[in-house]
């Protein structure tokens, strides 16, 4: 109903035009209109705030301090450059990346592969083991906490057979925090690398693995040979797309381990969320993003190149 | 492109086969089709039904067991032990939704996710339209503008977007989590719609303008009930997207008639030495939703995902 009322209103103007023409024209006009909202909300909500980060990045500016406020020139990347906790967030962002992409790049190829036989409950069973991807990251931490938690989880249970100590959490040793959250992280984000590579999956063209098997190669050899180099464009594209997504993910650590013990799990991202919405210091927080942000930029840059993604197609 | 033909036949046969198989005593059947093929591949074959099963039994139970111990907190009365949530109870349900506040979060998470869902599909839709059946100038630069916003961070945006709403006096109201979150899912939406547009032939709306539709109405009586599956899709990826969030609404707002869900169950998880039968409920609440449009659109989650990230 909405979506009806909401065309009709967006291609108001040009209706009566395309009327008397009877066959619609390309005319220059329609699809402008059609993208203007969009083009609209963007500038107005995403490049007008990208551009607020690098001015504030300049400036003094802490909402609770208003006095101090001023041009700051490039005195908050200064200070960054000699913030310990700065380098150790992006040390801990790098790992954080590695660690949880790279699981998730190989289990999520695993499951793909697994759940694209055929198999009775095949339907079923892709539909439970997806579920986990739909969880956001506060959700994923409630559940996980109950699991870590000293009282409620299998911690008790570990206790009674010797292995850990009683009435401890791996979320506040600072041995397995590390582990602990990257497993919960695997728990909700494995579901998408099996989408992605899923969906490619099922465009490989079956006579491909036929005439291989006639051919006598094993099982092996056509997953080297054929399932991996079709694959290779979505692999690529999609570690990328969950390593922005991972260095960017606030929620769960946020959540989960608040960044602690001791700063230990602080991604970047996470240390701005915090100087935002805690400490107030935007201006410091600004300079934090623009880095993040240059950060980003560049390595996916020097990923796609290093990866000849999309080389040998086009 | 985002549809292919071999996805749909797998469905059916997949859809089709745990039906049949508890009717017949389940394992003879697959176990007489599978040498079969086998054999047809030349022995070097597909692999054995315990190579599926056991890999997939774990993968399962790392899955399911987390999920399952909330259901077990959620519904167990407090102070019992045992494996099972028995005897059933709602006590934990009545706390939350009523005395933490989670019956008016579950309000404004409802709202900002449909008002949301509504926004991007529509405008999803006429920029979707738009690039998928106009050559313009600018098009180009608009889709990889598009694609480059996939790489903005959502914390990076957490400053100057609370600075822009505060200008325009909307923190604290729910129309600044609507907006924003349309934005961030808009690029996304735009491309798999406009995906799902070119797989409706051009013939189709041609036909229709030959007999007379203006373009609109070619629009709307040809291709937009064609668009369902695709629309479905979307608007239920901006509905999750959209309950889920959390920073922004965390940000944003500060009254707590006016927290979502996401926002409440942080500060339950905040509180130490908590009531873990009270977040395990809200935890079920928080589920729920997202749980049930997922199961409505986990068949075409599979195709919907690739056309947008892998295509675009």
């Amino acid at each position: 109903m909405a979506i009806a009322e909401a065309t009709t209103a967006g291609r108001g103007t040009p209706q009566p035009r395309r009327r008397r023409r009877r066959r619609p024209a390309r005319g220059p006009r329609t699809p402008y209109l059609l993208i203007t909202p969009s083009v609209l909300l963007m500038l107005g909500f995403l490049v007008y705030p990208v551009a607020g980060v690098f001015y504030y990045s300049l400036q003094r500016y802490n909402i609770t301090k208003p006095w101090d406020n001023g041009f700051a020139g490039l005195g908050n990347f200064r200070d960054m450059l000699g913030d310990d906790l700065f380098w150790q967030s992006l040390g801990f962002s790098a790992e954080w990346v590695a660690a949880t992409v790279g699981f998730q790049l190989v289990l999520g190829l695993a499951l793909a592969l697994l759940v694209n036989e055929t198999f009775v409950g095949r339907a079923l069973a892709r539909a439970l083991v997806f579920s986990p991807w739909a969880i956001s990251g506060v959700l994923t931490t409630s559940i996980w906490i109950l699991l870590y938690s000293p009282t409620t989880g299998f911690t008790p249970y570990l206790a009674d057979l010797g292995l850990v100590e009683h009435g401890s959490s791996p979320l506040s040793d600072t041995g397995s925090v590390f582990p602990a959250a990257v497993l919960t992280e695997l728990w909700r984000g494995v579901p998408f690398f099996a989408i992605l590579l899923l969906a490619d999956l099922q465009s490989i063209p079956k006579d491909l693995y036929e005439a291989a098997s006639v051919d006598g190669a094993t099982r092996l050899r056509r997953f080297w040979h054929i399932t991996l180099p079709h694959l290779k464009d979505a692999i690529i594209l999609a570690t990328l797309l969950r390593a922005v997504w991972e260095f960017n993910n606030v929620d769960l650590l946020y959540t989960l381990t608040g960044g602690g013990p001791a700063h230990q799990t602080t991604t970047l991202p996470l240390y701005v969320a915090q100087k935002a919405t805690v400490a107030h210091e935007f201006g410091y927080g600004s300079a934090l993003t623009t880095a993040a942000f240059l950060i980003l930029l560049f390595f996916s840059i020097l990923y796609l190149r290093l990866s000849k993604f999309g080389g040998e197609r086009s | 492109m985002s549809r292919r033909p071999t996805m749909t036949l797998d469905d059916e046969r997949a859809a089709g086969a745990p039906a049949a198989s508890p009717a017949d005593g389940g394992p003879d059947e697959p176990a007489r089709r599978r040498p079969a093929r086998r054999g047809r591949r030349g022995g070097a074959g597909g692999p054995r039904k315990w190579e599926i099963y056991l890999p997939l039994g774990l993968y399962l139970a790392f899955t399911l067991i987390p999920f399952y111990w909330m259901l077990l907190y959620a519904f167990r009365p407090a102070g019992r032990t045992g494996f099972l949530p028995w005897p059933l109870t709602f006590e934990h349900f009545s706390t939350v939704w009523n005395s933490v506040g989670f019956g008016v979060y579950f309000q404004n998470s409802l709202k900002v996710g449909v008002v949301a869902l509504i926004t991007t599909t529509v405008i999803a839709l006429a920029g979707g339209y738009a690039l998928a059946r106009y050559r313009f100038r600018g098009r180009t630069l608009f889709l990889v503008a598009m694609l480059c916003t996939q790489f903005i961070p959502g914390a990076m945006m957490l400053i100057p977007l609370f600075e822009i709403f505060r200008e325009l006096q909307l923190v604290n109201s729910l129309w600044s989590l609507v907006i924003a979150e349309t934005v961030f899912q808009l690029p996304l939406s735009l491309i798999l719609i406009s995906g799902f547009v070119r797989n409706v032939p051009v013939e189709l709306e041609e036909a229709a303008w030959v007999d007379g539709c203006s373009r609109l109405r070619g629009f709307l009586t040809v291709v937009l009930p064609l668009l369902r599956p695709g629309l479905v899709a979307v608007g239920s990826f901006a509905f999750i997207h959209s309950w889920n969030n959390f920073l922004f609404a965390l940000m944003f707002l500060s009254e707590q008639e006016k927290y979502t869900v996401p926002v409440g169950l942080n500060y339950m998880i905040g509180e130490y030495g908590a009531d873990f039968g009270a977040l395990a409920a809200g935890g079920v609440v928080a589920a729920l939703p997202v749980v049930l449009v997922f199961a409505v659109i986990q068949r075409y989650l599979v195709q919907g995902l690739s056309a947008g990230a892998v295509k675009g």
